[in-house]
């Protein structure tokens, strides 16, 4: 194993051969849709699970974010004397970028790591090779619920995020700093665009469910199955699903620029 | 199916299965006859497990065929895989219970998955099932409140749940007290002889294996080493199966894995 070139073919072959299951097992969630929402117990279940857990972290984050972005978005906005646009800057900052990644960030750390390490330990236990020795298929009747209840958790929480998050920004700006109230709310129902904007942050959260759902199930249903797997999993999952947020928040961003 | 009886549900034919390299099974051929408890013995790391899952098709044979009843497991597709999974049953070596649900709704799982019967003729089918292993008292507990000779009992009702034709018992004896280990050896047997059905058993527990079976399957090397009733084994002169039956630390199977002689490792400490 000394050889790096044989290192550089083992490794490629490797990621290759990942990248192949993980696309399989993609495909074969997406194709499950009708199962599963035949069943919706199991996806309301997870939805619950998933989604009303992550609630309080969710809720204090986008209060907090928004305290700030109150306070930044003044700082910037009184230089031009356009202070009563604060409530327009805030609203925009979330719906269309702060909700959706940092709720993501957020969800991947709150809700991904406990469906790695739920499906890992599974794993480990044996219970998915039960589960298919009694002629029942762990993806259908375990993945698949998963992911499309994060799917549908996703984009509800970062609403949440952005509507919580807009009233932070108006404790700050209003209350606090003193802009009229009047301005605060009509500047950001006049410039917030519900298809561009709100629609861009929609797409955008979905997509990010997608993405940090997938990832988790993925790096669960790898792990191996062992103490040590299925906590390297866990970070795992963390890891590549922020970062893959953050990249596809660019690519979002830039394919919804060109439009 | 009731009419060729005489036919074995599980044939083996020249099975080769290993990993990587190292083969585990070189070219294994047994039948289970019908309604008969067949155990499955040798040594730790034999291939005993490995022939379970090749008979639930959880792995494929690089080799030979599996045949359960007829059917050749490692040809079929996933629906055909799946099909005739439903007739069998499997105890893991340490239940692999659903750690999230009850010991009822654990037991009531495969029925309300392949099933749509009503919920009170689930609860029925449960409790009967759970009765037969004793732990009908225990069905409101969870897996994490129960012994784990209890556990493996939650998962004999549950592999039953469907009433298969094929139960397989990987290790059902490892690691339960005196007790517990008799009750399940006669519970295997009981069960076999009342419910009609198939047994495999995948055990190291010689005295207990070998009052409960009636036919023995030894294997060594990646082969079968013996094959016959208990008595038949047991009277065996193989040295192989003699070591193995006597339970002797040194014969043809060594105690110590192999690698560097003893003098090679040991000397070329002093040196260093």
């Amino acid at each position: 194993m000394s050889n790096p070139l044989a290192r550089l073919g083992l490794g490629t072959r490797t990621q290759l051969a990942n990248l192949g299951r993980g696309a399989r097992l993609f495909l074969r969630l997406l194709q499950l849709a009708g199962p599963s929402l035949r069943r919706f117990g199991l996806v309301r279940d997870q939805v619950h699970f998933l989604g009303n857990y992550s609630l309080a972290i969710i809720g204090v984050s986008g209060l907090f974010v928004g305290f700030v972005l109150g306070l930044q978005g003044y700082y910037t906005l009184q230089r031009y004397g356009s202070s009563e646009a604060l409530g327009l800057l805030v609203a925009l900052s979330l719906v269309r970028e702060l909700g959706p990644v940092i709720t993501a960030l957020l969800f991947a750390g709150r809700a991904g790591t406990s469906l790695t390490a739920e499906i890992g330990l599974m794993k480990a236990g044996e219970q998915l090779s039960a589960m298919e020795m009694m002629a029942v298929d762990p993806v259908r009747r375990i993945l698949a619920p998963r992911f499309w209840g994060g799917l549908i958790a996703m984009p509800l929480l970062a609403a949440v995020f952005s509507a919580v998050g807009i009233l932070g920004g108006y404790v700050v700006g209003v209350l606090m700093i003193g802009i009229d109230p009047g301005a605060f709310w009509s500047q950001m129902q006049g410039g917030v665009d519900v298809w561009k904007d709100v629609g861009n942050g929609i797409i955008k959260s979905l997509v990010f469910g997608v993405t940090v759902t997938f990832i988790a199930l993925f790096q669960g249903f790898e792990a191996q199955p062992t103490p040590e797997g299925v906590s390297r999993a866990t970070t795992r999952t963390v890891v590549v699903a922020s970062l893959a947020v953050l990249a596809l928040d660019f690519v979002l961003t830039a394919l919804m620029f060109s439009l | 199916m009731a009419f060729n009886d005489a036919s074995p549900l599980v044939e083996c034919r020249d099975l080769r299965f290993g990993y990587g390299e190292r083969p585990i099974l070189d070219g294994v051929a047994f039948t289970v006859p019908r309604g008969k408890v067949t155990a499955l013995m040798g040594a730790s790391g034999g291939g005993k497990t490995t022939v379970l899952r090749l008979v639930g098709g959880q792995v494929r044979a690089q080799a030979g065929q599996l045949l359960f009843d007829g059917q050749d497991i490692g040809a079929l597709d996933r629906d055909g895989l799946y099909a005739a999974r439903r007739r069998m049953g499997m105890l893991f070596q340490f239940g692999a219970l659903f750690t999230d649900l009850s010991v009822f709704d654990n037991v009531a799982f495969p029925l309300r998955e392949h099933t749509a019967l009503s919920e009170a003729l689930v609860r029925d089918i449960v409790l009967m099932k759970l009765n037969a292993v004793g732990l009908r008292g225990a069905r409101d507990l969870m897996p994490a409140q129960i012994s784990g000779g209890m556990a493996r009992r939650v998962a004999l009702a549950r592999a039953i749940a469907l009433d298969p034709e094929l139960i397989m018992y990987d290790e059902p004896f490892a690691g339960l007290d005196p007790i517990s280990l008799g009750t399940s050896a006669q519970l295997i047997r009981r069960l076999n002889d009342t419910l009609g059905i198939t047994s495999i058993v995948v055990s190291h527990d010689l005295e207990e294996t070998f009052r409960i079976a009636d036919q023995v399957i030894i294997l060594a090397n990646g082969r079968v080493a013996a094959q016959g009733t208990p008595a038949q084994v047991m009277a065996s002169d193989d040295p192989l199966v003699r070591q193995f039956v006597h339970a002797q630390p040194e014969g043809p199977v060594h105690f110590h894995y192999p690698g560097p002689s003893v003098d090679q490792d040991f000397s070329a400490g002093l040196r260093s």
